[in-house]
């Protein structure tokens, strides 16, 4: 398995967590990137709605109805692992949108270009910052919502503020 | 360098203060230790060893390796890196074994001939982590009073620099961070029947089953039914060329300094170890502001979670599998590291050196358990390798081979603090089962299966696979034990 040599998954080892191709392009809809069998099941018992769910015991890997999905991202900042995604390529033209977990410090501000980084922390093209969310209840887990290409939205995992000291 | 912006933490620091090392003048903050308050102003060197005058920096900070001992106010080998600032402190760079006073200075205490006795108590609980927490919680909550005794001046052991959520259902405090647990933990122990004595050392343990303390330079006595040991874990060492150069930090070093003391360890890291703390570390610098080189691990495949490998992974740290490090660079400090890759016998490959530009070396090569406590007792060893190497031998409860003696979380056998917390509980409720009159029993064993239960699930998958052998080949050792007493 490439992810525990090097930490990286291929497309090939999270095939099981993705949505359907056509599914993104009706609405946003999450991608959890959990691949292995650790006892946590928090995910669970955060959506309101019932689409993911853990079958056996807790180390089961969690599976996701993508059509009971509506992408609210409640679950994103409740994955201790922050391997929670939601992809979205509804709006008409090319651009896609990816809401992620960011733990850092400053938060970047909305509007804001970025670099847009892949799962093995490569630049994979600019973005635009369109939503930080950081409430109380994300507890220090905000929430940042990136505006890229459709094409790269199973692609982008992560940003790089352009100037990270302002 | 101190953190000014951390995503998770605040740092409350105290009033600026002023001390002297080697007679040069430096500011810190009330709060502080002196180690950290060093390292802020950017010293690494704290003595030099005794036979070859090598430089020496901290290692541990948690006040258990030596590596910090500097001497204070005239005092010499105080361990720096538990001690807090004080104003007007005279710090000065120690050479060798330092020379100790004929008299004490005015306003140090001579030390009391005479131990105090503190009395009797039902149950004494060694350990202030989410294991000594836990059994004092589980004990407490049937009535079971308990003295919790730490050497530390906060309660909470390892948790207090846990910024991460933990995982595990919500019974397990899944999705809550470390530092919140630990709090949450505290406030249900102030709400029960128990004491916490912080500051406090456990000097001994002896066979009529006293505990010797030591707090503010005082010794004091205590006796007690029933012991549960909590003691936790130390950090394991890496031999390498040049090793002991200051800025060789062990991770639990890395995380108190980053975490707790709010000190940036270095500008560029290299970690070592690609287990769950080598990478949940790795992430807490890089969100401390640090750069984080590689992380590297001899073993050709990452050892933990892979959740916590994509975090860093994706922030653009490369961790090299079937890599280790040969040597530090520089001559009082870290200034970099050479490493280079490992062939299927772990053996370096000719060939594939590299140097990084590096200033602190992490290491999370595993930890070892701290049994010392419970051997003085005289409770029997043995040694599982999946357990960490050598601990008290113990059963499904706990229990060790002395009667009314207990050890819980990673002091018997090497684990994570979501089992630390289990263990704890299923041992206070072990020693409640023996100091509580037979009535309430019942109500005991039900509550002990439980428990059992959750820990079976956390060591369920594949990462609990060490432990689950670890404990399997110790409680088999324990029931042949004693079928062989009958």
């Amino acid at each position: 398995m490439n992810h525990r040599r090097d930490g990286i998954l291929t497309p090939e080892e999270i095939e099981g967590q993705t949505p359907p191709a056509d599914r993104a392009a009706k609405g946003p809809v999450v991608v959890v990137e959990c691949v292995e069998r650790i006892p946590c099941n928090p995910c669970v018992d955060a959506c309101p709605r019932g689409a993911i769910t853990i079958d056996g015991d807790i180390n089961d890997i969690p599976s996701v109805d993508h059509e009971r999905c509506n992408g609210c991202g409640l679950c994103i900042s409740a994955c201790p692992g922050l391997a929670i995604f939601v992809i979205d390529a509804s709006a008409a033209g090319e651009s896609g949108a990816v809401m992620l977990p960011y733990e850092y410090r400053p938060l970047p501000r909305e509007g804001e270009i970025v670099t847009a980084l892949d799962r093995g922390g490569e630049p994979v093209c600019d973005a635009r910052v369109t939503r930080v969310l950081s409430s109380k209840a994300l507890d220090r887990t905000p929430i940042v919502t990136i505006e890229i290409p459709k094409s790269r939205i199973m692609e982008v995992r992560h940003f790089r503020r352009k100037d990270p000291s302002r | 360098m101190r953190i000014s912006e951390h995503p998770i933490l605040e740092f409350e620091r105290g009033r600026e203060i002023e001390f002297e090392l080697d007679g040069r003048r430096l500011k810190g903050y009330e709060g502080d230790t002196i180690a950290a308050a060093l390292h802020a102003e950017g010293t690494r060197v704290l003595r030099r060893s005794i036979a070859l005058g090598r430089p020496r920096g901290f290692f541990c900070a948690i006040g258990r390796c030596s590596s910090c001992l500097m001497t204070v106010d005239g005092t010499p080998n105080v361990m720096t890196c538990v001690t807090p600032l004080r104003d007007g402190m005279r710090i000065t760079t120690q050479r060798g074994r330092g020379t100790i006073l004929r008299r004490a200075p005015e306003g140090v205490r001579e030390p009391r001939p005479a131990t105090e006795d503190l009395g009797h108590v039902s149950l004494a609980v060694v350990g202030a982590g989410p294991a000594g927490l836990s059994a004092a919680i589980a004990a407490g909550r049937l009535g079971v009073e308990s003295t919790v005794i730490d050497e530390n001046d906060v309660a909470g052991g390892q948790l207090i620099k846990q910024t991460h959520m933990f995982f595990g259902s919500r019974d397990h405090y899944a999705r809550t961070r470390g530092i919140d647990i630990g709090r949450e933990l505290l406030t249900e122990l102030e709400s029960l029947p128990a004491s916490l004595l912080l500051g406090t050392t456990v000097l001994g343990h002896y066979a009529d089953g006293t505990l010797s303390l030591l707090r503010d330079g005082r010794h004091f006595r205590l006796s007690a039914d029933c012991v549960i040991l909590a003691t936790g874990a130390s950090e394991n060492m890496l031999a390498f060329e040049n090793c002991d150069l200051p800025g060789v930090y062990g991770a639990g070093a890395v995380q108190t300094l980053m975490n707790v003391s709010g000190v940036v360890p270095g500008e560029r890291v290299l970690m070592i170890g690609a287990g769950n703390i080598g990478l949940i570390v790795s992430y807490q610098l890089l969100q401390a502001g640090a750069d984080v080189a590689a992380v590297i691990e001899a073993s050709p495949e990452v050892g933990g979670y892979h959740v916590h490998a994509a975090k860093i992974r994706r922030a653009g740290v490369p961790i090299l599998t079937s890599h280790t490090v040969l040597r530090a660079l520089g001559d009082e400090r870290v200034e970099g590291a050479t490493i280079s890759r490992v062939d299927e016998r772990w053996q370096p490959v000719e060939g594939t050196e590299e140097t990084l530009d590096v200033d602190t070396i992490c290491l999370a090569v595993g930890l070892t358990p701290n049994c010392e406590l419970a051997f003085q007792r005289g409770c029997e060893e043995s040694y599982v390798s999946e357990l960490g190497g050598r601990v008290a031998a113990h059963d499904a409860d706990l229990a060790t081979t002395v009667p009314g003696v207990f050890i819980a979380g990673d002091a018997s056998g090497i684990e994570e603090a979501s089992t630390a917390m289990l263990e704890g509980r299923l041992a206070g409720l072990a020693a409640a089962g023996r100091l509580l009159p037979r009535a309430g029993r019942e109500r005991i064993v039900a509550m002990k299966a439980g428990a059992r239960e959750d820990l079976r699930l956390l060591r369920a998958g594949p990462f609990g696979e060490k432990p689950r052998i670890g404990k399997g080949i110790m409680f088999d050792r324990r029931r042949d034990d004693e079928a062989g007493e009958r």
